[in-house]
């Protein structure tokens, strides 16, 4: 155990420098400024797309792209599995078979149905339709899209984060085994663990009932901490940023409080008593609404919209370099590039742990409202 | 909007479901359960050892203040026999004392008596060899001189006198 210790260290650490390496390479690619471009992203309407298609979740995981002496655009990553469930039932390929096509013109075959990618969705194509033709507003007619359960970046990058805090936090389960108090990277997290148990899920849930939930609430902090961190690093995931995922969270939260309400929390919901009656009703609608939709909603598009945000505005401040270059000369544009983007990766560091906090905490506060005793008449 | 909601992805949700409901059922089996309870456990355990730090003072503090009070009881005892050893003593020098008394009263007493009555004896023993001697010499003198009637007469005369003048 130990040595797979090491050795996962020893790989992070190997990773990390590799990449820190790769893309201060691939940045220094990029200030060329050739004539014929080979797919280099160095104007404005070039780094706003690439932006939004670094937001998106996609279905291989590539590290960074170049293009070579002779023109061609390059890719450096490695492919997932795409699974998807088609009309004709379950076909999985790896997603190397695009060829990082992403507007529909590399076609897939396979058990006798094609597929295309468009805008990092794949894309069925009706049976007799050779290759995918677009509308005026380049939406496909003759292909749908289907369900797709691939391994994309944002599931692989979940399965990464996922098995490194059981790593991480089973290997500090199994110390209090030996020892009372932890040792090494344990004595990190233990505080941690303290202060979600201790500042998030006891004060809001109250003392009496806060134990059955702290275990979901420490998971889904560490897990959006963690990949709020992971998506700051030029890894470029953006676990936390997806709408599904945060919605995923959103509902788990809904399903806990809605799940574990008491009496007295549904009959202040649905029956407030000590108002007028014409006023229930009404009281019930909003209460409802406010119970089903808009708490977890507010909780899924908070994650969402903060990292994504996040994420936008840090690019976008890198790509100052390209796009403001001709009014501050390379020089400029680079300094200022570099000074506007650390700072604003600072407050993202921030905003990292805030967004993991905020969503921990409305989680513990809205269990602890439906736990609640309501012993006391309003 | 439209835009947010095409970039929803059901799949992505599905998958993203189940992994997170086996991450979430992982980590509270292997990490977060005994996670929590070796930590619970510490911190009763800080608790108990504290409560029992702070009955042990209190056991001390009690000892101590026995200790002081049983230190008083025996000094008062101490003193309390002292003062009774002194006082028998002093009882028995002051009985030795009037029994000696006693003793040499009754002692000179018996001696004054005793010497009393060998004066007594002694007294009755010279009377008593007086009267032999005076008559050994009356009868002397009687044989020799009673020759005159008037002899005689002047000699018990002058015996008596002889007699109560003693």
């Amino acid at each position: 155990m130990r040595i797979a210790y090491k050795t996962v260290k020893f790989l992070t650490i190997v990773a990390i420098t590799l990449f820190t390496a790769v893309s201060f390479a691939s940045e220094s690619d990029k200030k060329h400024d050739v004539q014929n471009d080979g797919g280099r992203v160095n104007t404005k309407s070039e780094v706003e797309a690439y932006i939004l298609h670094h937001i998106k979740d996609s279905h291989d995981f590539s590290l960074f792209s170049y293009t070579s002496d002779s023109g061609e655009r390059k890719h450096v990553g490695f492919p997932l599995p795409v699974i998807l469930w088609s009309s004709e039932g379950l076909v999985t390929f790896m997603s190397s078979a695009f060829h990082h096509n992403d507007d529909g013109h590399v076609i897939v075959e396979k058990n006798g149905l094609k597929f295309a990618k468009i805008h990092s969705k794949i894309y069925e194509l009706d049976t007799d339709a050779a290759t995918v033709s677009f509308d005026e507003t380049h939406h496909a007619t003759n292909a749908h899209k289907t369900l797709d359960f691939s391994i994309t970046k944002s599931a692989f990058g979940l399965i990464v984060i996922g098995l490194l805090m059981l790593l991480w936090f089973s290997k500090l389960a199994r110390q209090y085994k030996t020892k009372k108090v932890p040792t090494g990277f344990g004595r990190v997290l233990e505080p941690l663990v303290l202060y979600v148990r201790d500042e998030i899920a006891r004060p809001n849930i109250g003392e009496k009932h806060y134990r059955r939930f702290t275990g979901y609430l420490l998971t889904v902090f560490f897990f959006i901490w963690i990949l709020n961190l992971a998506g700051l690093t030029p890894l470029g995931f953006n676990v936390t940023g997806q709408l599904a995922v945060t919605g995923c969270l959103a509902i788990f939260t809904l399903v806990i409080y809605t799940v574990s309400g008491t009496k007295g929390y549904w009959m202040h919901m649905i029956w407030m008593p000590g108002v007028p009656m014409l006023i229930r009703p009404v009281l019930a609608i909003i209460e409802l609404a406010g119970a089903l939709i808009i708490k977890p909603f507010s909780l899924l598009v908070r994650l969402f919209a903060n990292i994504s945000a996040g994420h936008i505005v840090v690019m976008s401040l890198i790509a100052i370099m390209f796009t403001l270059k001709e009014s501050l000369g390379v020089v400029g544009a680079t300094g200022l590039s570099l000074v506007l983007s650390f700072f604003i990766t600072l407050i993202e560091v921030l905003v990292a742990f805030l967004q993991a906090y905020i969503f921990t905490m409305l989680s513990a506060l809205f269990i602890g409202m439906a736990v609640d005793d309501h012993a006391e008449a309003h | 909007m439209e835009t947010l909601l095409n970039d929803f992805s059901p799949g992505l949700f599905a998958v993203s479901t189940i992994l997170l409901l086996a991450l979430i059922a992982l980590m509270v089996k292997f990490a977060w359960k005994p996670i929590l309870n070796s930590l619970e456990e510490r911190e009763s355990g800080i608790e108990d050892a504290l409560a029992a730090a702070e009955n042990a003072r209190k056991e001390m503090q009690n000892l101590q203040s026995d200790n002081e009070r049983l230190i008083k009881e025996a000094r008062a005892e101490r003193d309390e026999m002292m003062k009774d050893a002194r006082n028998i003593t002093d009882n028995m020098i002051a009985a030795a004392k009037e029994d000696a008394k006693e003793v040499t009263a009754t002692l000179i007493e018996k001696a004054q008596a005793s010497i009393n009555q060998e004066k007594q004896a002694a007294l009755a023993e010279i009377k008593k060899t007086v009267a032999e001697l005076s008559i050994g010499i009356a009868e002397t003198v009687i044989k020799k001189e009673l020759s005159n009637k008037k002899d005689q007469l002047a000699l018990v005369e002058g015996i008596l006198k002889d007699v109560t003048l003693n």
